[in-house]
């Protein structure tokens, strides 16, 4: 069979010469159709946001988004940036890994963004930070805490704060608040997030006179975990720390109580969602925890008071962190562009690097050296079935 | 042996890759960014459809094979490539290092297809399905936890090697490979074990041994194709070789119709065009917002709709002369 023979549509012989003219025109097009189509040119600056607002993290990314859309919107009302309103170009990855990057390159090639916001998985971040980072357009990730994310370049920022830190404030708040002395860890070894704040958490401890008693291991798809949890028991800790996401930690905590576990669990901002308490016995089992985060809406600054009140008004639901970091990484943006006088990438790029005490509702930030914020974290406790307001721990 | 005809097509679809690979850098990027996805998804269906198609074996493993070659292609450039050329070696070098690399992904994804088909591809039936499937969560779980490897994060910092002459050439190599294997004895003996197990072995064809031919040579262009993508997106994590990127490589060999490269090859340009075609409707207006959002709901929509109207696949034309066989 000859290839020809493969293709009759395309070789037939009276559409031969037609075929070809079309080629031509095709690469024609290709080559001189795809010129620019938008800029900063007229009294628009476009911003490009890259979010999972389908798929498996679906509700973290829309709650990113929505408080994405509430800043811009805010920023818009207030008259804009330098005179000119802003239009966010937002577009799905559908939680897919390798989606990211054709959506970054379709927004600076052909929306011609200044900047790019996104994302809340730190490994799309990463999926996107390469093309940010080649194109030297700033990226912004409003919530990707690993701390590889902005290690992938000189563009990549973040307003959140970084897993190690996180880890560091739990073993603090151990220690000091719960004043547990021996605390066992149960770790998802497949997620670098659980091994990061694990790791953190053990050498903050450690450092401030306390033991780990017991370490123990589990992955994504476990459901039981009574053999280690048993184990951990044996060891008899003060509290025990769970660096884990949501699904999995009312499980845990609920065959805890089964095993006649009392002591207090701890866990970071994996936890935050309200599938945490769903299910019959998980409110009564959670009674009593705590975990660390970036934002709580009982936080009494005026400014966060402020940012539940409007974003209830234009979502009508109580905003989670997500939602809280989506609004800072908008915020922050375009706070660069005014201090940069322009809405050309490099000076926005100089200007976000040089952001210094930042007021956004998670709190105070400055960015540092590696373009990670340094800001404080918020931790809540589990009362009657709800995320309560503790304290808030500083850097 | 009629194969001058098909090497003539090889030739001149190097010429366009040339071309391309050329103009690559006065291409909008979001455009060469599509056309590189086009090219490493032709290559990946049309060699399942070497193993699904010709050869009747269903496999569920095939983003497996790609993520072996990735990570083997990765670990070639990134873990060994800095102690075998330093950086500051002429360009072609890294070039020929990369090639190089792209072959070793193939060869170490065409190894393990050889360990997964060779006690499987004994039996008949669909045990091949099952071992593939499991095939590919293994690869996911081994990646997960060899830190080296970038664990579950992922591994970054590949060097951009791939472009677009690089994609094309191999997409070429791969349908010329391809179409020239099964018009060879080998290719008749695809079709005989394909159309009837128990005929073929009658006349005396090993079967098991066509079969495993068939399943190693679609590993290797998988685990090109694995390189390509890896040295493309410059960070690969096992997520993205899980059993969902599997489905999407046999929905566009079903979609083409089983057997026909040519629909094959139609296919995975078209299923790869159509959700970045919604993307930018989507774009065109706020009213037409709606689309981007759905866009995986309409994605399968469609894919029901054509099942429905053309269950022998979108792109299965009528032939001018029967089947060779």
């Amino acid at each position: 069979m000859k290839i020809p023979e493969l293709f009759p549509l395309l070789f037939g012989a009276p559409w031969r010469w037609l075929r070809l003219v079309g080629a031509v025109a095709t690469a024609a097009w290709v080559v001189v159709g795809c010129g620019p189509t938008g800029g900063a040119t007229g009294d628009t600056i476009p911003v490009g946001e890259f979010a999972s607002l389908t798929g498996s993290e679906a509700a973290f990314g829309r709650s990113s988004h929505n408080g994405t859309v509430l800043a811009i919107d805010e920023i818009n009302a207030a008259g804009g940036v330098l005179g000119k309103k802003l239009v966010l170009v937002t577009e799905d990855n559908q939680s897919k890994e390798g989606e990211s990057q054709t959506a970054v390159k379709k927004l600076i090639s052909r929306d011609k963004v200044v900047a790019v916001l996104g994302e809340v998985a730190s490994g799309r971040s990463i999926e996107a930070a390469q093309t940010c980072q080649k194109y030297r357009v700033p990226q912004v990730s409003p919530s990707s805490t690993n701390p590889k994310v902005t290690e992938q370049g000189d563009c990549i920022f973040r307003v959140c704060f970084i897993d190690p830190f996180q880890g560091t404030v739990m073993a603090k708040f151990a220690a000091g608040t719960l004043k547990a002395r021996k605390v066992g860890l149960l770790v998802d070894v497949g997620a670098p997030y659980s091994v990061g704040l694990a790791t953190f958490f053990k050498e903050g401890f450690v450092a401030g006179g306390g033991t780990i008693v017991a370490e123990q291991k589990f992955t994504k798809d476990d459901k039981d975990f009574k053999a280690q949890l048993t184990a951990i028991k044996a060891a008899g800790p003060d509290a025990i720390f769970v660096p884990a996401y949501y699904g999995q930690v009312t499980l845990i905590v609920m065959q805890a109580r089964e095993l006649g576990i009392t002591v207090p669990f701890i866990g970071g901002d994996g936890w935050e969602a309200p599938e945490l308490l769903k299910g019959p016995g998980a409110k009564e089992a959670l009674e009593g925890c705590y975990f660390s985060t970036h934002f709580s809406p009982d936080q009494a600054t005026p400014k966060s008071r402020d940012f539940v009140a409007k974003y209830a008004a234009r979502h009508g639901a109580k905003p989670d962190a997500m939602a809280a970091l989506g609004y800072d990484s908008a915020q922050l943006l375009a706070d660069a562009m005014r201090r940069a006088g322009s809405a050309d990438p490099a000076k926005v790029r100089d200007a976000l690097a040089a952001t210094r005490d930042f007021d956004g509702v998670t709190g105070r930030m400055t960015l540092d050296a590696s373009r990670n914020a340094r800001k404080s974290a918020v931790i809540l406790a589990i009362q009657k079935g709800e995320f309560v307001y503790k304290e808030t721990v500083n850097p | 042996m009629k194969d001058a005809g098909a090497r003539r097509w090889w030739v001149a679809a190097m010429a366009v890759a040339a071309l391309l690979g050329w103009l690559e850098p006065r291409l909008d990027i979001y455009l060469a960014d599509v056309l590189a996805r086009v090219g490493i998804n032709v290559v990946l269906a049309v060699s399942l459809n070497l193993i699904n198609g010709h050869a009747g074996q269903f496999s569920l493993g095939h983003a497996g094979f790609m993520g072996v070659g990735a990570y083997a292609a990765a670990a070639i450039t990134v873990l060994a490539g800095p102690h075998v050329l330093p950086t500051s070696c002429p360009d072609w070098l890294h070039q020929g290092w990369f090639l190089l690399a792209l072959a070793g992904g193939g060869a170490a994804a065409a190894l393990a297809g050889l360990l997964v088909g060779a006690p499987s591809l004994r039996l008949k039936g669909d045990y091949l399905a099952i071992v593939t499937l499991g095939f590919g969560q293994i690869i996911g779980v081994i990646v997960r936890n060899m830190e080296p490897l970038g664990g579950a994060l992922g591994l970054s910092g590949i060097p951009p090697r791939t472009n677009l002459f690089w994609v094309l050439a191999a997409a070429a190599t791969t349908v010329y490979g391809v179409t020239t294997l099964v018009n060879s004895t080998h290719g008749r003996g695809f079709i005989a074990t394909h159309d009837d197990e128990v005929a073929a072995e009658a006349m005396g064809l090993d079967t098991t041994r066509y079969k495993i031919v068939a399943f190693v040579t679609g590993a290797f262009f998988a685990g090109v194709a694995g390189g390509l993508w890896g040295h493309f997106k410059l960070t690969i994590s096992p997520k993205e070789f899980d059993f969902n990127r599997s489905i999407e490589i046999v929905v566009m060999v079903i979609v083409g119709g089983m057997g026909r490269t040519a629909g094959v090859m139609a296919a995975a340009t078209v299923l790869t065009l159509l959700p970045e075609g919604l993307r930018l409707v989507a774009g065109l207006s706020p009213s037409l917002k709606w689309v981007g959002e759905s866009r995986p709901l309409l994605y399968a929509l469609m894919l029901i709709a054509l099942m429905l109207l053309r269950p022998q696949g979108l792109f299965a034309w009528s032939r001018a002369r029967p089947r060779p066989a």
